[in-house]
Order: structure tokens, then sequence, then C-alpha cells
């Protein structure tokens, strides 16, 4: 079976005043239908701008894909005109960002917004168009649908502003989403009843996700399998079990154990220290023989700052870049 | 609730209400931002407040350093009144109780070095000669994880987690007694933070600081309390040691926040309970129990009668009208 999504050896990079920044750097995964996967990693790591090259929503300049293939249902997007990826973006792929205040129009109603992705792709009128609208809202489970269609986005809370994101998103049955830190802004009781409302329609419409984000959390409770990216490349990749069971990369140990967790410090014996990963991501400026991760690594071996680790299996579906793996 | 005689911070009964921006139709409305909240800080301990947006715990946070004024209530220091001290009169106080802020970026002068901003506390303090001054920023830059070449470099030159350290230098520079953190690593990645609360616990166990620790998340506030502060609304629902908060919640709303954080662990995916609705407005808050609108327990008595806060067993004050003292 062909993947519905496969990303191999993506390349983008920023050209900017201070050098050339190597975002996302030959990273490879693919999606299939019905399932979430998850790319995780720290700020700077390049999760973000790898949702942003699928879709070929990278500013340029300073932006560009410069090497690699977006296959989506056996389709290299990265070859479409503007013309025909436009036609993809908000219909077979669509996408919800972090901060829904930004990624709305504030002088359209939220009607209006629903509405035009299903009067641009599937060439229905304004009123058809709007009928469903409300339809998806109740979807969402947006109190008062019908109110809302004349609404504005600044007269909604955060939370309905999310669900109005996910409604637009899906109103025109996506069989891709892309969730670009979806919760990070919302308060923890909106979170869980957002996380719930994706859960559930993703098994209604079969649509594949890529969940973007940092919190392995949002991650434990959403994802099949899961991308742990560091410095613009991926460092492991697991189904989700195996990811939090065993981690191989020292770098996803180190993240599983810098984060607190409810309930452990009331264990007896608890340990009163979080694990630390000392010094910081690293600066993508220039180009860098090695694991990038090699200069914070416990596991470090000498060989570690010279060669590149390619990724190396550890099971089923199991890979890391490592040199020196947990075992 | 009266305050052991150990405690270096209390605030009681305090209140802070905004007037809304005049509209036509809200004119007089207020902001119940903080609609009195009692607690104490011993020396020595780590008090969490803990709350959604909103709640009004950096309200709180900045009412205690007077930052703002408030409408009514006390804050005292060492028992004694400081909430209506003049400027001179609060120098010594500012001495003893400072603060590190979510953001050092912008809370740290951009066009002073690194070296002034720690040494400026100490000069406006202490006259010192500028070797002695030097040496004591040197001094707290070792103690806080910096290196001493650092020291003549500008915020901007530093990371996220490192411009942190260097809030809390400045903060500790003229030996304060208790420290109001508010959010102090929620802009931080994963790793960083770690190090940071580390640090912090460090610190503690070393010189017996006291903190009022304000964030929203759950498992940072267990990792680092003694005991917690809920906040729901501009009031206290639940004060307890961390142990109660945690394993035994009593308050609904409590209940409902632990509830909603993802477990990082995908072998016990959870069917949670998700709390339905949104935070209601603070300008126009719900009769009785503020809470009534979104809890699952909720009773008639609830909607009209305000529950008020009620040790139910030591050290455990909650204000719910369905839990009541065991005596």
């Amino acid at each position: 079976m062909t993947p519905l999504l496969q990303v191999t050896g993506l390349e983008t990079r920023f050209f900017t005043r201070d050098g050339v920044v190597r975002a996302v750097d030959g990273v490879s995964f693919s999606t299939e239908a019905g399932e979430t996967l998850a790319i995780v990693g720290e700020s700077g790591c390049g999760k973000s701008v790898t949702s942003l090259s699928i879709l070929r929503l990278i500013a340029s300049p300073p932006g560009r894909i410069v090497g690699g293939k977006v296959l989506f249902e056996g389709r290299d997007l990265l070859t479409l005109s503007e013309d025909e990826m436009r036609a993809v973006r908000g219909d077979a792929i669509s996408m919800i960002f972090q901060e829904p205040m930004t990624s709305l129009n504030p002088a359209l109603t939220i009607g209006r917004q629903i509405a035009e992705g299903l009067v641009l792709h599937r060439g229905l009128s304004q009123q058809d168009a709007l009928a469903r609208a409300a339809e998806m809202l109740r979807k969402v489970r947006m109190p008062e649908p019908e109110r809302r269609l004349r609404q504005y986005p600044h007269e909604l809370s955060g939370g309905m502003r999310q669900r109005v994101m996910i409604a637009m998103a899906l109103v025109c049955g996506p069989r891709l989403l892309i969730a670009d830190e979806p919760t990070t802004a919302l308060d923890v009781t909106i979170q869980a009843q957002i996380l719930e409302l994706m859960r559930e329609l993703a098994r209604e419409t079969g649509a594949a996700i890529i969940l973007i984000t940092h919190d392995l959390g949002v991650v434990a409770e959403m994802a099949q399998r899961v991308v742990v990216m560091y410095g613009g490349r991926k460092v492991e990749e697991a189904p989700v079990e195996a990811l939090f069971a065993h981690p191989r990369h020292p770098y996803t140990a180190g993240l599983l154990g810098s984060m607190p967790r409810l309930g452990d410090s009331l264990r007896e014996g608890a340990l009163k220290r979080l694990v630390e990963i000392p010094g910081m991501v690293p600066s993508l400026s220039e180009a860098q023989s090695g694991c990038l991760f090699a200069p914070r690594c416990p596991n470090a071996l000498s060989r570690c700052t010279q060669e590149t680790p390619s990724l190396v299996a550890h099971g089923t579906g199991h890979f890391a870049a490592c040199w020196n793996p947990i075992a | 609730m009266s305050a052991p005689r150990d405690a270096l911070l209390e605030v009681a009964g305090l209140r802070k209400h905004f007037p809304t921006k005049a509209g036509l139709l809200a004119r007089g409305a207020k902001v119940l931002a903080v609609d009195g909240v009692s607690f104490w800080v011993r020396e020595g301990e780590t008090l969490g407040l803990v709350g959604e947006s909103g709640c009004g715990k950096s309200t709180t946070g900045k009412l205690i350093l007077r930052l703002i004024e408030p409408t009514e209530g006390q804050v005292l220091w060492r028992g004694r009144r400081i909430d209506r001290l003049s400027r001179a009169d609060m120098r010594p106080v500012r001495r003893e109780l400072q603060a590190v802020f979510q953001d050092p970026y912008s809370s740290l002068n951009p066009r002073m070095r690194a070296v002034d901003i720690v040494a400026e506390p100490i000069r406006n303090y202490e006259s010192l000669p500028v070797a002695a001054v030097r040496a004591r920023a040197a001094d707290l830059f070792e103690r806080v994880g910096l290196r001493a070449d650092q020291l003549t470099k500008y915020p901007y030159e530093f990371s996220g987690g490192q411009r942190q350290r260097l809030g809390i230098a400045r903060a500790l520079a003229v030996g304060p007694r208790l420290i109001v953190c508010d959010e102090p690593v929620s802009a931080l990645d994963v790793s960083v933070q770690a190090q940071v609360i580390n640090l912090l616990m460090d610190l503690q166990a070393e010189m017996n600081l006291s903190y009022l620790f304000v964030a929203h998340d759950l498992a940072v506030v267990e990792h680092i309390s003694h005991r917690v502060a809920v906040m729901y609304l501009g009031k206290i629902v639940e004060i307890a040691p961390k142990r109660e908060i945690f394993a035994r919640p009593q308050h609904p709303y409590t209940e409902a926040l632990l509830e909603a954080v993802p477990v990082p662990d995908p072998a016990i995916r959870k069917q949670r309970r998700v709390l339905e609705g949104d935070v209601p407005s603070p300008i126009a808050p719900p009769s009785g129990c503020r809470f009534h609108t979104r809890c699952p327990y909720v009773e008639e008595r609830c909607k009209r009668e305000e529950p008020p806060l009620q040790e139910i067993s030591p050290g455990q004050w909650v204000a719910c009208h369905l839990r009541q003292a065991v005596v």
C-alpha cells in the first residue's frame, strides 16, 4: 500500500544576512490514512518549517525548499504550479495553526470564512455554503452555531476560535490535516476539549493527522507514531508505545526525563531533581558534520562529532540516528 | 484563617477591581480580577499559585510586589502591612521581596550589560567599591550557572534559559527572602526548563528562600511546591499541602484541572471526563459558587450561595458546599 503522504529528503533553508540556516536538513517520513503522526521537538528543531514546507507555505525570500520530494497521493507537491497547489490547500490537505486569532480574518464573519473553502473548491453558492458551515459548527460542538455564523473572531473565546479553525480545516473533507501546536495557546481544560474533538473527527472522517507539538503529553494521548526532530534532522522515529517505553536516542530519553510528570514527586523516594540536558539547542547557520546533539549528549563518542549517524532500525518501525544508542 | 507566626508573607482579603473601558452599555462595569484572596507563605516554603488564564494569579503576584495597588485588603511582610507604604518605606522591604518574570527578555534592560543588570540593585542598596560590586556580580553569575566571560555581554547575546538565569541572578543580588516567580519557566523549552527548575530548588535549599510560584503548568507546580493554592475567577477555591492537592483534590475544579492534563504515557491513554464550556467573564462572574456553571456536581444551593473557604482537614481549605469539614 502506498502511503498517503511520503516526504523524502526534505531540505528547507533560509538565506539570511547572517548566513544560510538549514532549518530542515534531509527529513523523511510518511503517513497513512486514518493515522496520527506526531512530530516533536523543541523550538528551532524544524518541525513547523517541515509542516509549512509540505504545503509550500515557506516565505520566499528568505526561505526556499532546496531538495527532496513531497509525494501526496502519488503526486510530488514540490513540482506543482502555484495554481495547482492552491487547489490542494484547504481541500485535500488543510492546516490548523497555534494562534487562531492571527490565522482568522478579523474583518470577516465566521460564516464567510468557513464557507470560503466550499465556494472556492466545491463551487457551492454562498447560501448553500453557509448552510454547510452551520452544520460544520455543530459538528465541532460550537454552542449556538447559527448565531456564530454572523459573529466576528474577536467575539469568540480562544477555545471557540480554535473550534472555528477546525471547522474551516475540515469543511472540504481533507485527507490530510496538519495541526501545528493546535492547543498550545489554550488553557488545559479547553485543550482537553479540543484534543477530544480532534480525535473524534479523525475517527469519523478517516483523515490522517500530522500533529506538530512540543508537548509529550499531547503526543502520548493523540499519536500512533512519532518523529523526533533535533537541529533540523529526524533523530528518532517509532510507534508511540515503543518511543515512550524504550527511547533509543539519548535526546529523546533526555526530553522524556526532563519533563516533570503529575504524581511523580508524591512517590516515596522520588527523585528531587529533574534530568537536565546540559547546554542549549544548536545554531543551524553553518554546515556541521557529525551528530548535532553530540555536544550535549551523555553517550557521545569521539566518532559522534565527526560522522553524521544515519538511521538504524531497532525493531518494527523504530529507527534512531545515533552511533551509541541506548541499549 | 490566621497566619502562623513564622509566615514571611501574608495576604488577607486582597481585591483588585479594574474598571472596564467605558462602553455604552458596560459603563461602570468592573473586572473582578482578584476578589478576596487570602494566604501566607512561610520561610523556606514554596507556595504554588495555579489556575487558568484570567483567574487572577499573576495579578495577585503584582499586588504583592506593589506593581499595582490593591482595591481592598492587606499585604503583610513579617506581620507588618506594606500595602500602603510610601516608596521610601517600601525600600527595605523590596530588598527582601524580589521577582522573576516569565519573559526575561522584556524584563531585562536591553541596553545594559549583564554585569550592570546584576550590579544595579547592589549599588542601590549598598555603597561598595566598584571592585567589590563586580566581585559580587561574578559570584552571583557562578551561583546561577553563568560563565564569568558572559558578564560583559548584553541580554540579546544570551539564550532564553541563560536570560532566565540572569533574571534570577538579579533577583538574588541583594539577598532576598522571598521571590515572586511569575511563570518563570513557561517560555522555555522542556530541556532548559528542567535546568531552571533545578536551579531554583538548589537555591532554595542553599539559602532557605521562599517562593510564591505562579504558573499554569500543574506538573511543574507539583514538582517545585510545598503547598498549592488553586484559583478560579479571582478566588482561591482550594489551598492545601501539595500531597492533598494532587493525590486527594477536594474541589471539583481542582479535580477537573488535574483530569485535563495529558499524561505522557501512551499505555494509560485515559478516557477522561472533559469539563465543558469556557471560563465565564470576570466582569459578570456567576452568582453563588463561580464554578457552578461548569461543575459536574452542581446543586441548587451552589447557584445562590457563595461557599466560604473552610478547613476540612488540617491545612486543607476548600470552598465548596459539597465538601464539609469531617469533624
